[in-house]
């Protein structure tokens, strides 16, 4: 017999009341309003994310939330006082995400090849039962994103770009908006890594 | 600095499916196409590290942190246990985060209209860490079971929804806590998804008696496992160098 290590716990679906716990003032409660998880704070060129998440048939996921995790300006991560995470929810409404961050730097591959420009993103909602890890790459280095390992993993080349962000400008800094399709044609690359 | 070593690679025949077509919701929101694998690289292996700073005195004592004019209503629970990764190693000083409903089975959110009445001094939301040797507790009431509308009115168990990062980001893991006894486990279609009996009972959490405070609190035990993290013994030769 092998070895046996623990078992992980299993996940559950976050659910639809997951704003209670990770972003109380979205959930209506009268604490910790003073959170900005969607706000990340450090040196560098400051970046606008934005997108929606759509389900199988055609609707924004309304009740998603999303966690981001990048590299600093220089592509080191846990550096420099920069947390490098975020936590965002999709408007009730419309299901909108936006996070303001940095734009992240260029993170060595396993190999030391550079990975282009990036960030790791998580979404959890009511129905997925086990959160998707997708990223988002920021489109402006063509050839970055050509040489992009992770990118090149994914054996069908036409679905690389459905974690490539669109250059949106239409606010006063640079915004990059991705469309996260759960289901279907254009069905987004999601990781198990 | 010597490399992290890689999280060790998710079984994923241990957690549910995406695709489940008893808990209804999942239907359209399922990805149908094979996740893509990739070994884990640095940000992978790294995640975000929260200061004991963040957490305000109460947050992890739910019966008092939303308190208005006296204690929430319930029956008072403590719930404790130890975090530790697949190797038996303890995860220290992470992030554990936790909501639920009322003792009603009413959740404080905009869109819980449950007929059930919301407890002025209750909110659900708590939050600890752990400590060196990863152990954690929090103070709560224990939440009611409800209705959902899934197939009719199917009822959730009582459950507590609780969040863990560890230290890499791969390890982050979302989940639900169930307590022994509870004869809706068997009735739901969300501890449906999960493949076999022994998944469920990793999700249960045990009577305490030992750690119970007398004419004051019942005390639940439950240990929490995440991804384990492998040794660096040789590292392999990077490819195409």
């Amino acid at each position: 017999m092998p070895i046996e290590y623990l078992k992980e716990t299993p996940s559950q679906t976050g659910g639809p009341y997951v704003h209670i716990g990770l972003l109380p003032a979205a959930a209506g409660l009268a604490t910790r309003t003073q959170e900005q998880q969607h706000i990340l704070t450090g040196a560098g060129e400051r970046i606008r994310l934005t997108g929606i998440v759509m389900d199988g048939s055609g609707h924004p996921v309304r009740d998603a939330l999303l966690e981001i995790w990048q590299a600093d300006a220089e592509g080191r991560h846990n550096a420099g006082g920069f947390l490098g995470w975020g936590r965002g929810a999709a408007d009730p409404v419309t299901g909108e995400w936006m996070f303001e961050t940095i734009r992240p730097g260029q993170v060595p591959w396993r190999d030391g090849r550079p990975q282009a420009p990036h960030v790791s993103l998580l979404i959890f909602a009511r129905g997925i039962n086990i959160h998707l890890h997708t990223r988002l790459y920021l489109p402006d280095d063509a050839a970055a994103l050509e040489a992009d390992p992770v990118l090149r993993s994914i054996e069908q080349v036409g679905r690389r770009a459905t974690l490539v962000a669109e250059r949106t400008d239409a606010a006063d800094v640079p915004t990059y908006r991705l469309v996260i399709q759960l289901q279907g044609e254009d069905e987004t690359v999601f990781f198990d890594m | 600095m010597a490399p992290l070593g890689d999280i060790i690679r998710r079984d994923r025949l241990a957690h549910p499916q995406a695709f489940t077509p008893a808990y209804k919701t999942s239907v359209l929101r399922s990805p149908r196409r094979a996740l893509v694998s990739v070994e884990p690289g640095p940000g992978e292996n790294t995640g975000p590290i929260f200061k004991a700073n963040i957490l305000a005195p109460l947050d992890n004592d739910l019966i008092r942190n939303y308190a208005k004019d006296g204690e929430a209503v319930g029956e008072r629970i403590i719930v404790h246990g130890k975090v530790l990764d697949e190797t038996g190693r303890p995860v220290r000083n992470t992030l554990l985060e936790v909501w639920q409903a009322n003792a009603g089975g009413r959740y404080r959110h905009h869109n819980d209209s449950y007929l059930a009445a919301l407890d002025p001094n209750f909110g659900g939301a708590g939050r600890c860490m752990t400590d060196d040797d990863g152990n954690y507790f929090f103070r709560t009431i224990r939440p009611g079971p409800y209705p959902w509308r899934n197939n009719g009115s199917d009822w959730r168990p009582a459950h507590i929804h609780f969040s863990l990062f560890g230290d890499a980001f791969v390890q982050r893991l979302v989940s639900q806590l169930y307590f022994e006894g509870d004869p809706l486990i068997h009735l739901c279609p969300i501890l449906g998804t999960l493949p076999d009996d022994a998944a469920r009972q990793r999700l249960v959490a045990k009577l305490d008696m030992g750690n119970s405070v007398p004419f004051d609190a019942l005390a639940y035990r439950f240990d929490i496992v995440l991804r384990g993290r492998r040794q660096t013994f040789f590292e392999t030769q990077p490819e195409g160098l």
